[in-house]
């Protein structure tokens, strides 16, 4: 069985992102960047099932700059076989993701694609969904679970009243939550033997998408800020604030 | 054109959800001329759900797509109805929850169009606000689509009121598809209100340092009637199930009362709540970046601080 997965580039989770003063985006020019969250949770579920013996091949596939292969090269030290790094110099949008991922789907032919369930800038929760809608496939989305079993995968998912179960005929997609595992670090023999392991790369001309989007972005502003609060010195201060000032209770 | 809603249901009844994205629907059909707001109600046995999204105010005609293949509201079944629906509409909408942002994609990559996530608020027909980067930042976008597939952030839009007096059309389309089955399905049972759509609620974190502890918590629930959160922290320690997560990746709320107990208030945290109306954080640690967005902060011993806040109440 072969498996896929995609991972993006993003600002590391704990880094906390300015809104450009010219509202054009964020600032991100010495920003630490690091692979999204939920993409290393699809990576460790790929690498998982290859260590049980239900993969032989992973397939790191990214789309974006060509310091990407920063982060295909982290998935590759973690235990992915191969990348594919689909070169772009801006932002692609998640249906023209779906579409490059989907030409790669009809090259590749894995067995089962897993990818995050949302990147932690753009916050879309898209490409996962229009991937399944593209090739046809079903869908595994928010998984906390995952089996395989007999040409059919058995996820649960995260659902806001509680947890859902459905099987899925492979080939198939499915998008990782945060409880599905937690991903290992890469260690050092295996970061430089991912210094050996292939890339390849392609533009999206190759695969022959356009990456133009109908859906614009006119402009970036910071949130309202919160009214500074004050802190109370007990309990009943702070009871008789809400009664009283706040008027909530 | 018109606009449609998907409903959120469960067969037997309407979710509150559904109402948000009907007054979303209802300030984009302010910015069209003469456009109706339609509601999809796919289920199975589902009829009771058409005759109260019929009773929505502002809804002008429901569809009802009454047929055991809807029964789970997969989304290879949905997605395909929906898509065969749309070319009437200029926008179709549902709610931001697990079930409007599983199906919702999948709707706009068979009909070949962007979808728009989560929007926060309607600027225009075709511009929206959205937040990105964990609330860190807005986003307005413009779509040049020629049907606007949305999802939408239901603490942002007040709920549609009653009134409505719809007419109820069937649509007799089936889906039949294998790629997918449902399998089984394991809710959570509570008395409380839905974390979403309640008026107060009250989240722990980490230093509730474990999950028995969330009784605390609960005491301070009942006299207030608020539902129960927790942070990712609490969650991924085991100590509650996930399905009380707030956070960017989890539920969005913005109550009219927020109380974070023992959350330090990381930014993942922060973006699903920081819309709440009034936030007090209860925090042993002073430096905690929680009271940096709390109107009330209490430093204290939650152990202590709780017990005698229940009293107090």
């Amino acid at each position: 069985m072969k498996i896929l997965v995609a991972v993006k580039r993003v600002v590391d989770a704990n880094v906390k992102v300015r809104v450009k003063s010219d509202g054009t985006g964020m600032e991100l020019a010495n920003a630490k960047m690091a692979m999204n969250p939920f993409c290393e949770i699809a990576v460790e579920q790929a690498v998982r099932m290859k260590e049980q013996g239900q993969a032989e091949e992973i397939v790191a596939v990214s789309i974006g700059p060509q310091v990407c292969q920063e982060q295909l090269r982290t998935a590759l030290a973690l235990g992915c076989d191969r990348g594919i790094l689909v070169t772009a110099d801006s932002d692609v949008a998640p249906l023209q993701v779906a579409r490059i991922l989907k030409a790669l789907l009809d090259r590749e032919a894995p067995d089962l694609v897993i990818l995050g369930k949302q990147s932690i800038d753009s916050d879309n929760n898209q490409v996962g969904q229009m991937l399944a809608a593209l090739a046809g496939m079903g869908q595994g989305t928010f998984a906390c679970k995952a089996e395989l079993d007999e040409g059919r995968i058995t996820v649960t998912r995260e659902i806001d009243g509680g947890e859902q179960t459905v099987s899925l005929k492979l080939p198939a997609v499915v998008t990782t939550d945060l409880r599905l595992n937690e991903p290992r670090y890469a260690s050092l023999p295996n970061i430089m033997k991912a210094k050996r392991k292939p890339i390849d790369e392609l533009t999206p001309a190759d695969l022959g998408v356009d990456t133009a989007s109908n859906l614009g972005t006119l402009r970036i502003s910071p949130p309202a800020e919160r009214e500074a609060g004050i802190i109370v010195e007990t309990v009943h201060d702070l009871v008789d604030k809400l009664k009283t000032d706040a008027r909530v209770i | 054109m018109s606009i449609l809603v998907i409903a959120e249901h469960d067969n037997a009844s309407l979710k509150a959800a559904s109402l948000n994205a009907v007054a979303a629907a209802a300030e984009i059909a302010g910015h069209l001329d003469q456009a109706e707001i339609h509601v999809l109600v796919a289920g199975h046995q589902c009829a009771g759900t058409a005759e109260a999204a019929a009773a929505v105010a502002g809804v002008a005609k429901v569809i009802l797509a009454d047929a055991a293949c809807y029964e789970h509201q997969l989304p290879e079944s949905l997605a395909p109805l929906a898509r065969d629906l749309a070319g009437s509409y200029s926008h179709v909408l549902a709610p931001a929850t697990t079930t409007g942002k599983n199906l919702m994609p999948r709707i706009a990559a068979l009909l070949d169009v962007a979808q728009i996530s989560d929007i926060s608020s309607v600027e225009s027909a075709d511009t929206f606000v959205r937040p990105i980067y964990a609330g860190n930042a807005l986003a307005t976008v413009q779509s040049q689509d020629s049907v606007k597939i949305i999802t939408v952030r239901i603490t942002a839009f007040d709920a549609q009121g009653s009134g409505g007096a719809a007419s109820i059309e069937n649509c007799d389309i089936v889906v039949e598809q294998d790629l997918s089955a449902f399998v089984d399905e394991n809710l959570s049972v509570s008395e409380r209100p839905e974390l979403t759509s309640a008026k107060v609620v009250i989240s722990g974190g980490r230093g509730m340092q474990n999950g028995e502890n969330f009784v605390l918590l609960e005491k301070i629930a009942d006299k207030l009637n608020a539902a129960i959160g927790a942070s990712r922290a609490a969650v991924d320690a085991g100590f509650v199930p996930n399905d009380m997560q707030v956070g960017q990746t989890g539920k969005i709320v913005a109550p009219e009362l927020y109380i974070a107990v023992g959350i330090s208030g990381a930014i993942q945290h922060l973006a699903g709540m920081k819309d709440s109306k009034v936030i007090v954080a209860i925090n042993k640690d002073a430096e905690a970046p929680i009271f940096q967005v709390a109107d009330y902060g209490l430093v204290a011993d939650l152990f202590k601080a709780l017990p005698e806040l229940e009293q107090a109440l």
